[in-house]
């Protein structure tokens, strides 16, 4: 303990009497400096965990994975790091489609526009793709299935026109939208998805319909898929007005070296 | 202390030997640190709420609108120590700042005790502020500055590679539930004596309460200082 103050320290028995030879803060007038020293060593601590930190995420993701399985309540899941999913929407509320009142449409430059209900899109072939998920903002789903029509499938139905450079993706948020190249688009592992984790795609992972474009950043997979527009040239989408890269491979975009999903 | 101007000579005197009365309560908070105080609060306050908007996937999915929310939580906690640095014009907050600085050995006392949970008589010896208090006041300050540069590390994403950018969200993740244990232990003390709360509201508390909370504080010397204030 730092004690070179002590000359100025007082018996704290008698506070009139030391009152009396301090200033007007009494008996807080003279001590050692902890309060800085707190605030230093928190900063100190801050930094210190920033040096630590990717051997730190890697003990924790282990610890807390293996916690997540033993654990009934899903408190380890609020934990950071923990794994899992994290919601997101750009809007205040999403409407709820089902199998009567969703509709996908295929439209801009195409020879044939198309409309499909949920049971059309299930019709048409269905692909399994088993890739990691990995968000722009730092977490991971390991392993996780989709299955859907590829995307590819829906634009050669449709009949893409010369002249053709990208297909824009709307949603029935209202609000979000997306782009990729037509290259891009007609990759095989980019689906319209009707299922993840092998079953239906819920209203919170953006079912009953998104999109899921494996080898890029997850705000590519457009959640509550409701239109798909062929168009001449990309435009940005919602997050990529803001400031992301609209090219959002897993790895090489976003200022991010993740290992890539696909 | 020099005669004070509601201490009127004759008012009260003829039936009291002493030649003034005491006033009943002193005064503790100047307007400036009241107001330093609530501002505070108040982008605090936002800046955790809106990160729980941001993380917890249940108010996530109520609140939505993400661009918004992320942009309330990144200003208000930017703004977070603004009240402070502001603060620093005051005297009586400066000198405030100061005592919550030092430590004596009153201080020590005061820890060991609340360690011991020992609440006898004048086992929690404290000048205006506790040893609670202080520590509660230095790791908080601490944990916003490094909340906020964690926080700007992840907001800027051009000022610092990568890694780093990790890194801070690592470190941002998991100082945020303690810098909330701290806050609700804040709060919690707060709810439990209703006098320390009306210091905080009106300025002023109780002698009494003054005397046995903060045996060691100089109220009298303070009157000085918030009135200077």
């Amino acid at each position: 303990m730092d004690r070179n103050t002590g000359a100025a320290e007082h018996p704290s028995a008698d506070p009139d009497t030391a009152d009396a030879g301090a200033t007007e803060r009494g008996a807080d007038a003279s001590g050692s400096p902890v309060g800085r020293r707190v605030i230093l060593g928190m900063l100190g601590l801050g930094a210190a965990g920033m040096a630590a930190a990717p051997w730190l995420e890697r003990r924790l993701d282990t610890v807390l994975a293996a916690a997540a399985d033993k654990d009934p309540t899903g408190v380890t899941g609020l934990l950071p790091g923990a794994g899992g999913f994290r919601y997101y929407s750009v809007t205040s509320s999403v409407p709820h489609k089902d199998a009567d009142s969703y509709r996908l449409t295929v439209s801009g430059l195409v020879d044939r526009p198309a409309g499909y209900r949920l049971a059309d899109l299930r019709a048409l072939p269905q692909h399994r793709i088993v890739r990691d998920v990995q968000c722009v903002t730092g977490w991971r789903v390991p392993h996780t299935s989709f299955e859907g029509v590829r995307l590819a499938t829906l634009l050669e139905a449709a009949g893409v026109r010369p002249g053709a450079g990208a297909v824009r993706f709307t949603c029935f948020d209202g609000a979000y939208s997306e782009s990729l190249t037509l290259e891009q688009a007609r990759r095989d592992d980019v689906l319209v998805a009707l299922r993840m984790r092998d079953e239906p795609l819920g209203h919170s992972h953006g079912g009953p319909v998104r999109l899921y474009v494996a080898p890029m950043y997850f705000y590519k997979s457009a959640k509550w898929l409701s239109g798909i527009e062929v168009t001449r040239e990309v435009r940005p989408g919602y997050w990529e007005h803001r400031g992301y890269d609209v090219d959002a491979w897993v790895g090489t975009s976003n200022g991010r070296d993740d290992a890539p999903t696909a | 202390m020099p005669p004070r101007p509601d201490a009127r000579p004759g008012a009260a005197a003829p039936a009291r030997p002493r030649p003034r009365t005491p006033r009943a309560r002193v005064a503790r908070f100047t307007r400036a640190e009241r107001w330093i105080h609530r501002t505070t609060a108040a982008l605090m306050g936002a800046c955790v709420v809106s990160a729980a908007c941001l993380y917890l996937p249940q108010l996530a999915e109520l609140v939505g609108r993400r661009a918004l929310v992320a942009t309330v939580h990144e200003w208000t906690g930017l703004l977070t120590p603004a009240p402070t640095l502001l603060g620093l014009a005051s005297r009586a907050f400066r000198a405030d700042l100061s005592r919550l600085n030092r430590f004596g050995p009153h201080d020590r006392r005061w820890l060991r005790s609340a360690l011991r949970r020992d609440r006898s008589d004048g086992a929690r010896p404290a000048g205006k502020f506790n040893a609670g208090q202080k520590l509660y006041a230095a790791s908080l300050s601490g944990a916003v500055l490094v909340m906020a540069g964690t926080g700007l590390l992840m907001w800027f994403t051009g000022l610092a590679p990568l890694v780093w950018r990790t890194s801070a969200t690592f470190v941002h993740d998991w100082l945020a539930p303690a810098v909330v244990l701290l806050l609700l232990g804040h709060i919690g003390m707060a709810l439990g004596d209703p006098e320390a709360r009306r210091g905080m509201r009106t300025g002023t508390v109780d002698r009494v309460w003054a005397a046995r909370e903060h045996p060691l504080w100089r109220t009298d010397g303070d009157g000085e200082d918030t009135r200077a204030n």
